[in-house]
């Protein structure tokens, strides 16, 4: 069999090749034909030049105050999302319970709850309390639950079990080893997942406009309707400084918690 | 557990952020215009919804199988452009293989501009400069791909065994067999790995790339949520989620024959 293992490896990448090109067969490229270099080089030069204009002039529509709705959007969302997500991790840590279903059920509600895009959260809370930027919180808070909460079940049952055993054998009772002996252990851990999820809210409350949910995206969305690229340069502009800052900020002080 | 880190030690600094705390979460709750009793009495509304979707519509499903194909095939093709274009960049955003801070500085630089514009917003941008497609859809997910990838690979070139690097140059091998023929053989498994893990990611945000008019299952997405039919919606995400959980079983089953 020494022939079929050297030909192994390039049948493998005439299969995927085959596939590849199968797959681009059946694509809808004529969105291409009409593309232009020239007209792609107008606009991107168009939109390397940013309206600073537009970026502050005191009224509530500049980019600046859009810019901070947004990142209250993703603040209170991230608190929302995390205040909600510890219920959901005590339920779904498997090694806080004797029995072995409720956790499954715990687990099964964060996958739900995490399979629904942010997107479909904003469509649903804009008809409860009507578009605006707290539809987005609500959006990001519900979506954070599943996120967070799946990530904090597995730092709890990973987390180490002696410290645990250690006050059970002092004869400390559920509560009692839950604020001495776990919370101590995760709390870093779990404020350093938290802030990396508040930047990545913002991100996405930067996107969640879109629908009507508040934020920058709307303004982004119109101006890119409207073709004014100076606009659309000093928004994207404020939203790569902004979430880059952001990163920087919580990476700084993540590196601090550990 | 040291003194240092209990609560009582530095109880000034426990409360300074608590107030730092307070006070963000006060100005963002003015800020976002929150109505917790507008939420109260609308509550109802989402049991509607959860109501509705409780009760997928299942005879819309064979209607999702082609959209869905779409999807996939997009997937596919952006995946394999992207990572295609991650490999060379990523080489360039060490200085594992070219020894020079400047080229791997200026790359890095624009990775990490890449990677901090969200999908979405890719997504519209391109649909505004390209036009509204399934080619445009490709194009946005070879571009997120490319991102996501680079920063992966480069980070699994970094923790690579230098030895045979060595061994290489001793023999006088220039950069890119250096490249080619000691670094590569080292990542070649993870990088494949990379490729099923964006791919499943790929599918998974090809459901949102649709609201910008990308093409694929993301479509008729937007098609259900626009007519407030939520029985489509709920149907079309089981398919979604059912059809990423096959994506996930199917890239670990041949992650583990590649190793």
């Amino acid at each position: 069999m020494k022939i079929s293992a050297r030909l192994k490896k390039p049948l493998l990448t005439l299969a995927v090749i085959a596939l590849l090109l199968w797959c681009a067969m059946d694509i809808n490229w004529s969105s291409l034909s009409r593309f232009s270099w020239g007209s792609f080089a107008a606009t991107l030069s168009r939109i390397c030049q940013p309206a600073w204009g537009d970026f502050y002039n005191g009224t509530s529509e500049d980019i600046l105050h859009l810019m901070l709705v947004t990142i209250a959007i993703g603040f209170f969302g991230t608190t929302v999302g995390t205040v909600l997500a510890v219920p959901f991790t005590l339920l779904a840590s498997a090694n806080l319970w004797n029995n072995r279903i409720l956790p499954r059920v715990g687990k099964f509600i964060l996958d739900v709850l995490r399979s629904f895009p942010e997107l479909v959260y904003a469509i649903i809370f804009i008809k409860v309390v009507g578009p605006g930027p707290f539809a987005g919180v609500l959006a990001i808070g519900v979506h954070q639950i599943g996120m967070l909460g799946k990530l904090f079940t597995e730092e709890m049952e990973r987390m180490d079990e002696t410290a645990v055993e250690a006050c059970h054998a002092v004869g400390a009772n559920g509560l009692k080893t839950m604020f001495y002996a776990r919370l101590p252990q995760l709390l870093p851990l779990y404020a350093s997942l938290v802030l990396n999820h508040f930047e990545i809210a913002v991100r996405s409350a930067s996107t969640l406009g879109l629908v009507g949910a508040g934020g920058i995206g709307a303004t982004l969305i119109f101006a890119i309707q409207a073709c004014r690229w100076p606009r659309v340069g000093i928004i994207l502009l404020t939203v790569v400084v902004t979430v880059f800052l952001l990163d920087l900020l919580t990476s700084q002080i993540r590196k601090r918690l550990r | 557990m040291k003194i240092k880190d209990t609560v009582h030690y530095a109880w000034k600094k426990h409360i300074l952020v608590l107030l730092l705390f307070a006070l963000c979460l006060y100005s963002s709750i003015r800020c976002t215009q929150a109505d917790f009793a507008q939420l109260a009495g609308n509550i109802g509304q989402v049991g509607v919804f959860l109501r509705k979707l409780a009760h997928p519509d299942f005879s819309y499903l064979p209607k999702l199988i082609s959209p869905m194909v779409k999807t996939l095939k997009m997937s596919a093709l952006g995946t394999a452009a992207g990572m295609l274009l991650a490999i060379p960049f990523s080489f360039l955003a060490t200085t594992v293989v070219t020894g020079n801070r400047v080229i791997t500085n200026a790359v890095r630089f624009v990775l990490n501009v890449i990677r901090t514009i969200p999908n979405l917003l890719l997504a519209s941008l391109l649909v505004a400069i390209v036009g509204i497609g399934e080619a445009t859809g490709v194009l946005t997910i070879a571009i997120f791909t490319f991102g996501m990838a680079s920063q992966l690979i480069f980070e699994s070139i970094e923790t690579i065994d230098m030895s045979p690097l060595e061994s290489a140059q001793a023999v006088g091998a220039n950069r890119l067999k250096t490249a080619v023929w000691a670094v590569w053989p080292q990542i070649a498994s993870s990088v494949a790995s990379y490729t099923f893990y964006a791919f499943e990611l790929n599918v998974r945000a090809s459901t949102v790339l649709g609201y910008v008019g990308a093409g694929g299952i993301g479509v008729k997405l937007n098609e259900a949520l626009g007519l407030f039919k939520y029985e489509r919606v709920s149907i079309i995400i089981l398919f979604i989620f059912a059809v990423v959980v096959v994506v996930d079983a199917l890239s670990e089953m041949i992650r583990r024959r590649l190793k």
